[in-house]
């Protein structure tokens, strides 16, 4: 089976050790070899092309250069991460002058980015190493009944010219797969708009706000969880439906899972085990209906 | 403008089509990426750089998904907060954040609790990067120098 370079990103394993665990444990389980990328740095994601452009796409280049002396792929685990790395990554294959730039740069710290290898996002690696039928052949607790709203977020679908994920304006990757653990994916208002989440820190309002129509969108299409593959979406729609029932008096309580902890549920591996409670909307409700659906 | 990122500003022909897929825009008055294209375009270079509408974006790359005209809007705001960073105006939070990237090679460090949690949760250690290769290339940009003013401005 696929063996490929881990990339971690910062926020991940810093902020949401839980979301490792579970997507480590769900592409393990699924066959796919994970080797440690060590000594990888951030991504440089947008607050460090605010400051540099140049840097950040050196920084990318610098990263993509540490799995190309392991002549593996690049599998990220986190929006963000994708878009930074996937995004050197084509811009450099395509622009040669670029390429001489940016190589120019990471002479100073002995790299040469070459160019071989891809940077992927582990939706891409489950639909086109494993595929949806082998996924649905693993599921031993069938998520049959629950309505899962998928949330793509921003940075694996655009800019599609670069990323090439999936139809920007009508994305089906995420839906696929989490129809392959027998749950439905629904569909809900403004389902592929932003969640705010880069504006958290700086304009937190503005920020909620917007989480919030996401989050209001998901309420009246009856939606038992969301499903999230990026971090920072994660945040602005878990912490945000707190901060929202705080602030303005109201009382959302749908769980954020991300899509490998959906994944490991189907899959039978205990929920102790993907650290399941370290979020503020707990998902104790949907997890009695899953074992309940499962015995019955 | 001719800048990274900033070389298909001048094909913008103010359709609104940004404005009108923008997140923040349909929230608040005080961010339209059209208006945003339009003073970049005639050069009204204090308005731009002195408001903190180029702040605002949240940097969800629909406006640059949708532009008829291609035109990478998205990457052009990044490219006129690299000018305000350069003029000394930069917020805290992205000043913050650079910073940790140069001290630490993370965004996000890693704090003492978070690797005794990684432990028992028996996630692998994570290897330190490699700050010293990390600072050659942020010196080769001159994001060291950048970084380094911008603290000085906000101290003042």
């Amino acid at each position: 089976m696929k063996c490929y370079a881990l990339y971690l990103g910062c926020t991940i394993p810093a902020r949401q050790p839980n979301h490792e665990l579970s997507t480590r444990k769900a592409l393990t389980h699924l066959g796919i070899n994970l080797v440690e990328l060590d000594k990888a740095t951030c991504c440089a994601p947008p607050p460090i092309e605010s400051v540099e452009l140049k840097t950040s796409l050196a920084i990318g280049a610098y990263n993509i250069c540490l799995a190309e002396e392991q002549n593996r792929d690049i599998i990220t685990i986190c929006g963000g991460c994708f878009q930074s790395l996937a995004g050197v990554n084509a811009r450099l294959k395509y622009d040669s002058h670029l390429k001489k730039e940016v190589n120019h740069i990471l002479a100073k710290a002995g790299k040469e980015y070459r160019g071989t290898q891809q940077v992927k996002h582990y939706l891409q690696v489950l639909t086109e190493d494993i595929g949806l039928p082998t996924i649905s052949q693993k599921v031993v607790k069938s998520l049959k009944g629950i309505r899962v709203a998928s949330f793509y977020g921003c940075h694996v679908l655009r800019p599609s010219t670069l990323l090439q994920f999936d139809d920007p304006e009508r994305p089906q990757i995420l839906d696929n797969l989490v129809e392959a653990t027998g749950a439905q994916s629904i569909d809900y208002i403004n389902k592929k708009k932003c969640c705010g989440g880069l504006l958290r820190g700086y304009e937190d309002d503005l920020a909620l706000e917007i989480a919030r129509d996401k989050i209001v969108n998901v309420y009246n299409a009856q939606g038992d969880c969301i499903t999230t593959v990026c971090p920072f979406c994660f945040v602005a729609l878990d912490i945000g439906q707190l901060q929202l029932n705080r602030k303005f008096n109201e009382s959302y309580n749908i769980p954020v899972l991300h899509y490998p902890e959906l994944l490991c549920l189907a899959f039978g591996i205990d929920p102790k085990d993907i650290a399941i409670d370290n979020r503020r909307i707990k998902a104790n409700s949907l997890l009695h209906r899953i074992t309940y659906m499962s015995e019955h | 403008m001719q800048h990274l990122g900033g070389e298909t500003l001048t094909l913008c022909y103010q359709c609104g089509t940004c404005a009108s897929s923008c997140p923040v825009a349909r929230l608040t008055k005080r961010f339209n990426p059209r208006i945003i294209l339009k003073d970049a375009i005639l050069g009204n270079k204090e308005k731009v750089l002195n408001e903190d509408a180029i702040w605002l974006c949240s940097s969800c790359f629909n406006c640059q998904e949708r532009c008829p005209q291609e035109i990478e809007i998205a990457d052009i705001i990044y490219a006129l907060r690299n000018m305000a960073i350069k003029e000394k105006r930069a917020p805290q939070a992205f000043i913050d954040m650079a910073s940790n990237l140069a001290e630490s090679g993370r965004v996000v460090p890693l704090a003492n609790f978070t690797i005794r949690r990684r432990e028992r949760s028996g996630l692998p250690t994570i290897m330190a990067p490699d700050t010293d290769a990390l600072n050659k290339i942020m010196s080769a940009t001159d994001f060291t120098s950048i970084l380094e003013q911008a603290k000085k401005a906000d101290s003042q």
